[in-house]
């Protein structure tokens, strides 16, 4: 890990081993790609497209794809699918980023003050960890969700809340090996603080698994959004998610199968796209893992 | 073996404390809290529900709230549903059986298939098969159960028409075939995941065993490969996948609730569903309460087993 990060400092980053272990990992590359075409069509698809997003046209209600204008086709009210895919390809994304974000900020606090400071601290955290992984992620998600104010921002935290864990383990498990090492001691015997040693001298050479974990949440946190919010406990309309507008497609099953199956399709695409990046990451930055 | 259990046993009424405190603190998060029942009725008013505070004891410290609430819990008095007024455990265990159904049978098909593709892929390592085994369970990782259910159900259902759409079984029809009939759908669409999961570490499992001496010693007695595989590989590589099966639990609870929803099976999922949308908060508490208990359980019978079958666990 150390041998990593020193190197990469030296050279220039797209020389790395790192960065070229990557580029031969030809599915993360694939998801690389496959996000950054969703992202952009995300950002500029709702300028580029004719119809709005909340625009309702009830004579061209239940339009199956390639219905003139309408690439995608339309829902129950008419609104064009395609217009209000990428619309709610923004919100799931952000949602999911952020939920990364807030996540991964919980997960590292826990794991490094529970791997450096270890005893009771340590066990305490740990112990509440596995508290959490014992609940099945969507009961407890769906309690909180019902119970809290709807907002995005809300559903964000809620997800974020139940999904810190993983990162929290992975940190712990990280630090508490590091700890040990020499050059800890050698912070400890030049007087450093024990902030400064956890988040500057140890904190940087556990960013490998770090950023691997982080990468898998995105794909967790994009899931589990569209979970609530199929169920009718996430995002709220009008705002569109992808998860919220498969909320009421099984009943149209029959007639209108591409409002369940375009919706899913996206979502597929961008958590298997994650899934892939943090897998070449995982092998790019050398981190050991299980294979979850 | 008895200082292992000990300690295991210690470890587990840690976690269920913990767990009942995580509980507590979410029961609190609920607007209106445990009188929520009562903040809906328009005949009460704020006098009435300070009364009933004072009554049901919500006005003392929190702490003495939680002991109170954590020895009802643990006397078995989970509380009475909103909607009929059935004690939360009647309620929950009525739904017991329908769930544990779904999950036995989608269990059974993730570790048969999951086992297979595992030690396929280990003892072919790096062909095509690997290789389309290994994408192919990160594509199934990312798949939302919902929505798999849905296309499954457009398709064998609405296009095919061989199986049913929904329900456990037609009215007027409770023979057993009427009921894995309409069980296949659901139980292969939860399983998906699982046999993703589960083939991934049974790869690695056989891989680890395959590399041990023991093997090695059986192939110098000049040992079949498929005697070895059959007799001294995958029964070692199965042990540590119970302590998986333990683990998976949550995430098996997860996938059940999504998919007795799209497939309206009458489970514990979509009793906590239909009491989230009725408010009613006491099943929701029970159900969430129920669920965390049954996997501290299961991780710990899990482990009891494995140290059961392999001393050299419960001799370290």
């Amino acid at each position: 890990m150390t041998a990593i990060v020193a190197n990469s400092r030296q050279e220039r980053w797209w020389n790395s081993r790192t960065a070229h272990r990557f580029m031969n990992h030809h599915l993360a590359l694939l998801g690389m790609v496959m996000i950054a075409i969703l992202t952009l069509a995300c950002v500029l698809g709702p300028y580029v497209l004719p119809y709005d997003s909340l625009y309702i046209d009830l004579r061209a209600r239940f339009a199956p794809p390639f219905t003139g204008h309408h690439y995608m086709g339309t829902d129950p009210l008419g609104r064009d699918l395609a217009a209000r895919l990428f619309m709610a390809g923004r919100v799931s994304l952000l949602v999911g980023f952020s939920a990364m974000l807030l996540s991964t900020l919980i997960g590292t606090l826990v794991g490094v003050l529970a791997g450096y400071r270890g005893g009771w601290i340590g066990t305490t955290l740990m112990r509440t960890v596995d508290g959490f992984l014992s609940f099945p992620s969507i009961f407890l998600v769906l309690a909180l969700a019902a119970a809290l104010k709807p907002s995005p921002m809300m559903i964000t935290v809620v997800i974020a809340a139940t999904s810190w864990m993983e990162v929290a383990r992975i940190v712990e498990a990280e630090v508490r090996s590091l700890r040990e090492r020499e050059f800890v001691q050698a912070g400890r015997m030049l007087g450093l603080s024990g902030t400064h040693i956890m988040f500057r001298e140890i904190l940087p050479n556990a960013v490998g698994p770090i950023i691997v974990a982080a990468t898998l949440t995105v794909a967790r946190a994009i899931l589990m959004e569209a979970y609530i919010s199929f169920l009718g406990y996430g995002i709220q309309p009008p705002l569109p998610s992808w998860g919220n507008m498969l909320n009421g497609a099984q009943q149209y099953l029959g007639t209108a199968p591409w409002l369940a199956i375009i919706p899913g399709a996206a979502i597929t695409i961008a958590v298997t796209s994650f899934n892939f990046i943090g897998d070449g990451l995982r092998d790019a930055l050398d981190v050991r893992g299980d294979h979850s | 073996m008895r200082g292992f259990l000990l300690n295991r046993l210690s470890q587990s009424l840690v976690l269920l404390l913990i767990v009942s405190v995580i509980g507590f603190v979410v029961l609190n998060l609920i607007p209106g809290g445990p009188l929520a029942q009562f903040g809906l009725d328009p005949s009460m008013t704020q006098d009435d529900l300070n009364r009933l505070k004072e009554q049901l004891g919500l006005n003392r410290p929190l702490w003495m709230q939680y002991l109170d609430w954590a020895w009802r819990l643990v006397q078995g008095d989970w509380g009475h549903s909103f909607r009929d007024g059935a004690p939360v455990l009647d309620v929950i265990g009525r739904h017991l059986v329908a769930t544990l159904l779904l999950m036995g049978s989608s269990t059974v098909i993730a570790i048969a298939v999951g086992t297979w593709i595992g030690i396929r892929g280990a003892t072919h390592r790096y062909s095509v098969f690997d290789y389309l085994a290994t994408v192919g369970a990160m594509v199934a990782l990312s798949i939302p159960t919902f929505w798999f259910g849905l296309v499954g159900i457009y398709v064998f259902s609405l296009r095919l028409g061989w199986l049913p759409a929904g329900n456990m079984y037609t009215i007027g029809d409770g023979s057993v075939l009427n009921h894995i009939h309409h069980l296949i759908m659901p139980s292969i669409v939860l399983a998906l995941v699982h046999v993703a999961i589960w083939s991934r570490y049974m790869r690695t499992a056989t891989l680890d065993v395959i590399s041990q001496e023991f093997v090695k010693t059986a192939r110098a007695k000049g040992l079949s490969e498929r005697r070895i595989l059959m007799k001294h590989v995958v029964g070692n590589a199965l042990l540590p996948m119970i302590t998986l099966a333990g683990m998976q639990l949550p995430s098996v609870l997860t996938g059940a609730l999504v998919t007795e929803t799209v497939f309206t099976w009458p489970g514990m999922g979509r009793l906590f569903l239909d009491s989230l949308g009725y408010s009613d908060y006491p099943v929701v508490m029970g159900l969430l309460m129920f669920s965390a208990i049954l996997v501290v359980l299961c991780n710990l019978i899990a482990d009891i087993v494995v140290a059961i079958i392999d001393p050299r666990i419960r001799l370290s």
